[in-house]
């Protein structure tokens, strides 16, 4: 899968999470989950089973303390999956 | 100079009614909340039937986002919340802004006895087959007891004292006094009082189990809870919540808010497991020790209750509890004031009846009417022995209820008595 294909599966993913106030279009390569995005941190657990299912791969401990961005969650996924 | 503390917001999720307007029409016509329960029978239970409150999905999406919703199964904080909100909405009450400070003088009390037992057992299937890192992010503040005084305080923004309380089926009523108290004593201006009740077979197993719930009328649910009836053989359970809104007469006169009773006074007490009283079984001397306590705090006499709302569960505790009245307020006969138990329409909401009970109190106070004794068409001799069964309607009766008692008796063998004065 290319880095565009991971990031279409995870936008519906992490749309879930969003303050009313963030909208989908805010989600973007370099947009920290945290941050811009300002997603409440119990989520990002959340978020990481989401993936886990929709990709059919494991976060490791270490892959959780690695997330931050979106760039993250997609190195992340391209590595497992390939 | 104390504090004279108003009701001034009510909120109900019952099994025969989900919002105020619904349960008031409800109580004035008698219906019935108690339905037969498949997952009961597939369950092997003896007791297959129970009251269940009717939520659709648009009502549950208009007090939560979808995002909560997202793997939510605690149902007793879907009821408390809809309650509560609603509550403070009739109050007129704004939630504060988030980027403002929180409304530090309005607090919570909202009881329970277990909450999120469903999300728990998701919870331990998952945990079982060594996936705890699958949980997810709601498995704690589903099934934490005070998650329904959290889920309400994010909703409203509370900046006083937020809590929950648990005292077996006196809870409702207990989060009702021990908000009063916290407005009595100067601490907090409003309090969010109330309490809430979970159903399903993982709630009422052990009720089964003890056989205190009825397996007599699982072919006609509608007449199987029959509080102070000859044949009551047991309660219905069942589950809901209840909100009131209470706060100083000084602040609900500055809003120019709808007062619809005053908290007089009211006891909490404990029989202790002494005397008569068991973990399961009320110490007769406490629960009369509670009445008379309240009245004295209330600074009324027996003569001058109007009405009681009874605790009468159905069981062959009820002759019990009306002598236990009779004594406390020294009177019997025709001269009792009128009682009835909403028990016979809705069943035992246990920890959320106190709760849900004295919104229907006040609702009558409000309104001038008694509601009708469901089921009680062979009023019990015991009873029809101490108290004219006139007191005891089976029709709506249209009257004006000045001072009413609403009292509620918990597993464990406490107590809970609250004496209201209609505004």
């Amino acid at each position: 899968m290319t880095s565009e294909e991971i990031l279409a599966k995870l936008k519906p993913i992490i749309a879930i999470y969003l303050p009313e106030d963030v909208s989908v279009s805010a989600i973007e390569e370099n947009s920290s989950l945290t941050g811009e995005l300002n997603i409440n941190s119990a989520h990002l657990v959340d978020i990481v089973l989401d993936v886990e299912d929709a990709f059919d791969i494991e976060f490791a401990n270490q892959d959780m303390e690695a997330l931050h961005t979106v760039k993250n969650a997609i190195e992340i996924i391209q590595e497992k999956i390939t | 100079m104390k504090q004279r503390v108003v009701i001034t917001g009510l909120g109900v999720v019952a099994p025969n009614g989900v919002g105020v307007p619904a349960f008031l029409t409800a109580i004035k016509e008698g219906k019935s909340g108690i339905t037969f329960q498949q997952k009961l029978k597939d369950l092997n239970f003896s007791c297959q039937v129970g009251g269940v409150p009717i939520i659709s999905e648009e009502q549950k999406l208009a007090y939560f986002t979808p995002l909560q919703l997202k793997n939510f199964h605690s149902n007793g904080i879907l009821y408390g919340v809809m309650a509560g909100m609603e509550a403070l909405k009739d109050a007129n009450i704004s939630p504060a802004l988030k980027k403002d400070d929180p409304l530090w003088d309005l607090g919570i009390v909202f009881g329970v006895a277990t909450s999120g037992v469903e999300k728990f057992r998701e919870a331990i299937y998952k945990l079982d087959e060594g996936n705890v890192r699958r949980l997810g992010s709601t498995a704690v503040i589903q099934t934490m007891a005070s998650g329904i005084s959290a889920y309400l305080s994010g909703m409203i923004g509370a900046g006083n004292l937020v809590t929950t309380n648990s005292a077996a089926c006196s809870t409702g009523a207990e989060s009702i006094l021990m908000g009063y108290e916290r407005i009595v004593s100067g601490k907090a201006s409003q309090m969010l009082c109330g309490s809430t009740g979970e159903d399903g077979p993982y709630i009422w197993g052990g009720f089964d189990a003890i056989k205190v719930i009825t397996y007599k009328h699982n072919e006609n649910p509608t007449k199987a809870s029959r509080p102070l009836s000859a044949t009551a053989s047991g309660f219905v359970p069942s589950s809901g919540a209840g909100a009131l809104l209470l706060e100083t007469l000084e602040s609900a006169k500055k809003r120019g808010a709808t007062i619809y009773a005053e908290i007089l006074g009211g006891s909490l007490n404990s029989g202790g497991q002494r005397l008569d009283g068991t973990m399961t079984s009320p110490n007769s001397t406490a629960v009369q020790k509670c009445i008379k306590d309240a009245l004295t705090e209330a600074g009324v006499s027996g003569k001058e209750i109007d009405y009681i709302n009874g605790h009468l569960t159905a069981t062959s505790k009820d002759s019990m509890e009306i002598e236990n009245w009779s004594a406390a307020l020294g009177r019997k006969g025709k001269d009792f004031p009128y009682i009835n138990s909403l028990k016979g329409m809705v069943g035992h909401c246990l920890a959320a009846s106190g709760s849900i009970e004295a919104v229907s109190t006040i609702l009558q106070m409000h309104h001038g009417f008694v509601f009708p004794n469901v089921n009680c068409e062979d009023l019990h001799p015991e009873i029809a022995n101490l108290i004219a069964s006139e007191r005891v309607p089976m029709k709506e009766v249209k009257t004006t209820i000045n001072v009413a008692a609403k009292a509620s008796f918990g597993f464990g063998d406490v107590n809970a008595c609250v004496i209201f004065r209609k505004k």
